[in-house]
């Protein structure tokens, strides 16, 4: 089978097109580019949707613990020592526990004319179930990097606004949201390489993988697995997960320059990923 | 454990519960947590020890040590950490074996992988397998070290090579103005003064080390993990004290232990930030010195 083959029977193997069988004897090297390269396909779609929803979701739980309100201000904190202060492993098996736990023929609301069905077995499915995870673990970790920002959001400025007449949202959206965004955002594109890398945690935690659709490190250690030599798949897949690491920081790179475009030439900084800042 | 144990079905529910959870197989749940802190009191040293290496190899005026430390760093950096806790005992493992079979068997004539095998002679094999389980375990639970080493050395590493920058440059030339050598300045001026910069960056990572024990579930080892899942399922009427799914609640008891564990450590290392930055030109200690 030449490579051209190999790439149209398994390069969407991980989400259930092409051959059903995984190769079971004489691999080559193209069958191990192809299919663990497919699993990256996963662990795209794990990173970038929980990083899309953690976004917005982040900067909500920012604005909620920065509110003098107890009662809003304390489950913000609450949320946020629960997720950062416990594994992330152990999330995955809690959560898949407490979805499997839940009715098998779904949940019925009776509304006394009508009964309402809402079917729950799919959050037991790791697309579903474990982007659950993945969004709220990193809305927790990317709030706490935002709510550091929106600290230190230069009280000036802030001064310069209720001088100009900006109040509520107008202040919030033109002056406090942009310079808090600006400040984290180097921390920020940390969280996002330390989320891509933890994808690789969804399969090896409780979510199954039907029918052998799994993500690159799956198909790694099936690899290293069947044929006990480690020194081909695992090298693989930590050059999908370098050039991988390489496109998040270049794509944080130009958000970073788009954000910081109106100061000065000598003023702006380069992003550099911080590396003392492991999450 | 306690005498009113005997025949469990009849009990209510408290005496019930005291007698479940001070059974022989619950109480080597409890000796499993304490697996996970001796993993951490050895493995925390010994990465600590693998980083300051990193980092001074990171700062060698030899070219070729310095390109070590940096790609090594940067590697670990770049790829998830599951792939090398997944990667390194095997590698770890196979490149012992070669080795010890090339030293033993020296006139063994078939090649080592054949097919999808990895042949050694009998001699070389590690652990040897008239060993006693124990030794088996205790190869599994090592290998485990090395490969958390490996990984925590390299952050240990990016730590304290950015903590030996941040030492102000001034340090460093008025040593050399008074004509201590290069050794010199790394030992007796270089060292000493990185502690308190790198200290954040320290306690941040054995944050992570924390939160990086359940994986050695992925590992084979019978940890906290394995005994939740093992404890937590179903259990039949065949058993002495059935129950129904309780691995929620198993886990859910995880999950406490480890903020608990979390937390105690960020109140020690706010205590420690303290003592360490007394006497020193930061802000911290600077308002020390005032009050």
């Amino acid at each position: 089978m030449s490579c051209i083959d190999v790439i149209q029977t398994y390069g969407l193997r991980s989400i259930g097109l092409g051959e059903r069988l995984l190769p079971r004897s004489d691999f080559t090297l193209c069958d191990q580019f192809v299919l663990i390269g497919s699993g990256m396909l996963w662990n795209l779609y794990f990173g970038i949707a929980a990083l899309f929803f953690g976004f917005f979701a982040s900067i909500a739980l920012a604005c909620a613990r920065n509110v003098p309100n107890r009662f809003i201000r304390k489950p913000a904190d609450w949320f946020i020592f629960v997720f950062r202060g416990s594994p992330l492993f152990i999330q995955f098996f809690l959560f898949y526990q407490a979805f499997t736990l839940l009715p098998r023929e779904g949940l019925s609301l009776n509304l006394g004319i009508v009964t309402l069905t809402a079917d729950t077995s799919w959050l037991t499915r790791a697309w579903a179930g474990a982007l659950i995870v993945l969004f709220l673990n990193t809305t927790a970790y990317a709030g706490e990097i935002f709510y550091g920002a929106l600290r230190s959001v230069p009280k000036g400025d802030l001064e310069a606004a209720d001088a100009y007449g900006f109040s509520g949202w107008k202040k919030f959206r033109h002056i406090t949201f942009p310079t808090m965004l600006r400040l984290g955002w180097p921390a920020y594109t940390n969280e996002a390489i330390f989320l891509f890398h933890a994808t690789t945690l969804v399969y090896f935690s409780s979510f199954p993988a039907r029918q052998q659709n799994g993500d690159a490190l799956y198909y790694a250690k099936y690899f290293a697995d069947k044929t006990f030599n480690p020194f081909i798949p695992y090298p693989i897949l930590a050059m999908y997960f370098i050039l991988l690491t390489l496109m998040v920081v270049m794509i944080y790179g130009a958000i970073y320059r788009r954000l910081n475009r109106h100061l000065p030439s000598n003023a702006r900084r380069r992003l550099r990923p911080r590396i003392a800042m492991i999450r | 454990m306690f005498d009113f144990c005997a025949d469990p079905a009849l009990l209510d529910t408290f005496p019930w519960m005291a007698c479940y959870l001070t059974t022989g197989k619950q109480m080597m749940f409890y000796e499993s947590f304490l697996v996970v802190i001796a993993l951490l009191a050895v493995t925390a040293p010994i990465a600590l020890a693998v980083g300051f290496g990193g980092a001074l190899a990171r700062r060698s005026a030899i070219a070729p040590l310095r390109w070590f430390g940096i790609g090594y760093t940067s590697i670990v950096r770049g790829v998830p950490d599951i792939a090398f806790f997944l990667f390194v005992p095997l590698a770890l493992d196979q490149g012992l074996e070669y080795v010890r079979h090339k030293v033993k068997c020296p006139d063994w004539d078939m090649p080592i992988r054949q097919g999808n095998d990895f042949v050694v002679c009998a001699a070389a094999k590690l652990p040897q397998s008239s060993a006693p389980a124990m030794v088996h375990d205790l190869y599994a639970i090592a290998l485990a070290i090395a490969a958390y080493a490996f990984v925590f050395g390299a952050f240990a590493a990016f730590v304290l090579s950015g903590a030996m920058n941040a030492v102000p440059r001034a340090q460093l030339e008025t040593a050399e103005a008074y004509g201590l050598s290069r050794r010199q300045i790394t030992w007796r001026i270089l060292v000493p003064q990185m502690w308190v910069y790198a200290l954040p960056g320290l306690s941040n990572l054995w944050m992570v080390l924390i939160k990086a024990t359940p994986l050695l579930f992925l590992l084979g080892i019978t940890d906290i993990v394995y005994w939740a899942r093992e404890l937590g399922g179903m259990k039949t009427s065949a058993y002495a004290y059935a129950h129904g799914d309780w691995r929620l609640w198993y886990f859910l008891a995880l999950l406490v232990f480890y903020l608990g564990m979390t937390k105690l450590s960020e109140i020690a290392f706010e205590r420690l930030s303290q003592r360490l930055s007394r006497g020193q030109a930061t802000l911290a200690g600077m308002s020390q010195a005032k009050s």
